[in-house]
This record gives structure tokens, sequence and C-alpha cells, in this order.
């Protein structure tokens, strides 16, 4: 499954209400580091087809949930569960400190 | 095996790639995770030549970058953890792969110095950033603070003033490093102000940057300034703290991966150059701003970066 595009009008029902845990990519269209993101986004997407749910969100486009979960900083890549924000990394991170965040999501 | 392993993939880094692989050399760029260098958390580039209009920083690495690849580069976006420089071939590590090449260039570039006073660490990414490209439009109608005098403190200040409703520059002395164009444009910004002989002691805020503690170092005054975002230009560390055991930076340093044929570093912890592109061990060269503390800029990047592949070239050919 490709990744998903979250915005302020589904985050409640696909991110919020999500059965899977939910990987947020918080980007915009200026941020360089945030191409460096964008690919490895879309490799997670792949790879936890079935567990978990990946996908980003264009902060320009979708003001309302990056200013409600105080996004300051772009890349920010957040994890949900159960409609709760469980983890945060802020800045472009290599894939393996994003898989390490969801495996820890994943067996708590 | 490689003829050439270049670690860093900055200008140095790729200028180095696009002259060793032209050369017929086979030449692997360890670029790291967060590829590209400092020109990858610039704007609008105005002094590097070819470019009348200017250029935008991450354009030109993609372009760097895309050149390297067309003439034979192999890029792997890992962070370099460790090398081998004991013996021959050298065995450079990155991710969870060990590479082995014949010679090695060093150009692992710089990154932001911290102010390294409390409540910043735990607030990068909650108002305190060293990125105002990336990071500014969070600060629409704010008001922030650019730490720092010379020429990223008035990039970063002028790039913040078209988001934020005002930017202080809060400069330790009184004197500025920056250069006359990049200060003028800053002086005549009307909703840019200067605070000199001032650092910045502490941030405070709760979850995000609520005000910074400053101090008058003249008066030793300390005063609090209520603002949103500090953004931090005051200068750039060389990427050394994997190369010495012995180094300066040593205390800083989270493994011990060197402890093996170590990489001389001199008294502020950059890269002992000898003969312009020389380290201390045969057959490994460095380019570019982990060496160079005088003039750090990606034209001069660039062109230590072709003068290490050059030299490799030379040395390569006579080890055979």
């Amino acid at each position: 499954m490709a990744d998903t595009t979250f915005t302020d009008a589904n985050f409640d029902q696909d991110v919020l209400k999500s059965q899977m845990p939910v990987v947020v990519d918080f980007w915009a269209v200026w941020c360089a580091p945030c191409r460096i993101v964008s690919p490895i986004i879309e490799d997670l997407a792949k790879e936890y087809e079935g567990k978990v749910k990946v996908g980003k969100l264009n902060v320009d486009e979708n003001q309302n949930m990056a200013s409600k979960y105080g996004i300051m900083s772009i890349p920010t890549v957040m994890i949900f569960k159960k409609g709760e924000p469980v983890k945060t990394v802020i800045g472009a991170q290599g894939k393996d400190k994003y898989k390490k965040e969801i495996e820890e999501v994943l067996s708590s | 095996m490689y003829d050439v392993i270049v670690i860093g993939s900055g200008p140095a880094g790729l200028t180095a790639a696009i002259y060793t692989t032209r050369a017929n050399l086979k030449t692997l760029v360890i670029a790291g995770v967060k590829w590209g260098g400092q020109l990858m958390l610039t704007t609008l580039v105005e002094n590097y030549p070819g470019f009348p209009e200017g250029i935008q920083g991450p354009d030109l690495m993609m372009a760097m970058r895309k050149q390297a690849e067309h003439h034979g580069a192999e890029i792997v976006d890992a962070d370099f953890t460790s090398a081998d420089f004991s013996k021959r071939p050298f065995s450079i590590t990155a991710g969870d792969k060990t590479y082995e090449g014949k010679s090695v260039i060093i150009a692992t570039g710089a990154d932001t110095k911290w102010l390294g006073v409390p409540g910043e660490k735990e607030k990068i990414g909650r108002g305190v950033s060293s990125c105002a490209p990336c990071d500014a439009p969070f600060f629409r109608e704010k008001n922030v603070v650019v730490a720092g005098g010379g020429d990223s403190a008035m990039e970063e200040a002028l790039v913040l003033t078209k988001f934020a409703n005002s930017v202080t520059v809060i400069h330790r002395r009184d004197e500025f490093k920056a250069s006359k164009i990049m200060l003028d444009r800053a002086r005549k910004n009307p909703k840019i102000k200067f605070v000199t002989n001032t650092e910045i002691v502490e941030v405070l805020g709760q979850d995000k940057v609520e005000k910074v503690k400053l101090k008058n170092n003249q008066t030793n005054e300390v005063t609090d300034l209520p603002v949103d975002g500090v953004f931090v230009a005051i200068g750039h560390m060389p990427n050394t703290l994997v190369f010495s055991a012995k180094g300066p930076l040593r205390s800083e340093a989270s493994g011990s991966a060197f402890g093996r044929k170590d990489i001389e570093l001199d008294e502020q912890g950059f890269i002992k150059v000898h003969d312009h592109t020389r380290t201390n061990q045969e057959g490994v060269f460095v380019a570019g701003d982990v060496h160079d503390a005088r003039y750090k800029q990606a034209v001069t990047a660039a062109g230590f970066g072709c003068m290490a592949a050059l030299e490799a070239e030379k040395w390569l050919e006579n080890q055979s």
C-alpha cells in the first residue's frame, strides 16, 4: 500500500480513530530536509503494510493539525496510538531511527 | 573494493567524487542520512559562481549529487560510524555495512554549534532551531531572536522577517563578522533589531520557548525577553569526533570507534592538514570545512574537494 495523505479533514477518522498505530510525517514543499525523509516514509508504508498506517501531512495546507500538535520544526514525525501521540521525532533521521520507534510502539 | 571512499556529501565531498570518477577511479560516497551538508539548510546562495541570479542551496546540492552520480559515483545515504586506518585497504563502516577503499577523502564538514545554555537542548524543535529556512513559517506574527553575528546569522534574520513580527539579533560582541552586504541588508530591514555585547544565558518556557534570559557582558545586567523562537547561528563545529581518540573533543565522543590509528586534529578540533590535502595518515586526504577554519565557503569547499581528489589520484598512481 502506498503512503496515505492526512489532512485536517480526515485526521480524526484516519489517524485518531485508527485501529492500527499511525505514523504521520509533517512536511512542506519548501522544506529541504523533508525531501530526505519523504522516500523513507514511502518505504515504511510498504514495509509495515497491514501493521502500521504511514502517511504525510502537509503543514501549509493543514495548519490546524500542525498547530494542534505544536509542530514548530519540520520534518517532524509523530506516531499515534489509540488517538494519542506516543512518539515524536524532530528533524530528518535515518530509516533505522524511525523503524526503532515504530517497533517500540508495536511492542508496547 | 573502491579506489576512493569519500566520507561526506557537501560541496567538498561531491566535488571530490566528480573528479575521482572522471579520473576513472571507482568511487563510493558515504553521504550520511542528512546528506548535502550545510547548504541543505540555506535558501538563496548568491556567491556560488555560475548562477547570476543565485541558486537555492538544496537545489545546488541536488545538482552536485546528480553530477557525481552521472559520472559513476556510488552514493550511500548512511551515516559514517567508524574507520580503520591501521591497515590497507582502509575499512570504513557506515550504517551496518563496511566498505574497503584504497584511499579515503574525509569531507565530513561542520555542524551547528549550539549555545550550550540551560533550556536549549530540550527545546530544539519546540522553538529552538538552527534552520530558519526550515522553520521560519511556524513563526508567523511571532517574535524571535537570532544568536550570532556572522553571515549565517544575518541570513537567518532576513529569512525570518518574511514571517515573524520582530527579529532581534543578539550578538556577544559589538562588531560583526558578517559581510558588509549582508549586514547592510539586515540593518535596513525595519523588522530587525540588534542587541550587542549581550549573550543568551538561558532559554525559558514550559513545553516551548517562552522567553530568553539575556546578560549584557559589559554591565552584567540580566534581563528577560519574551520570545517564541530562538535561532542559533553562532558558528559551526568540525565533524571530527569520530576521527580521533586523543582529540580535544574526545570527552564528548560517544563510542570508542577510534583507537585504531587516529587522524590528527588541531587544538580547535579541525583535522590537521599537511601539504594542502593530506592528513597524518598516508592515503587519507581531507577537504572542506572539516579542516578549513578560515574560509568556510561553498566554493572553497568545492575547491578543496577538487584538490584532494587530484592528490588522491596521484597517490594511487604511485602505489601501483
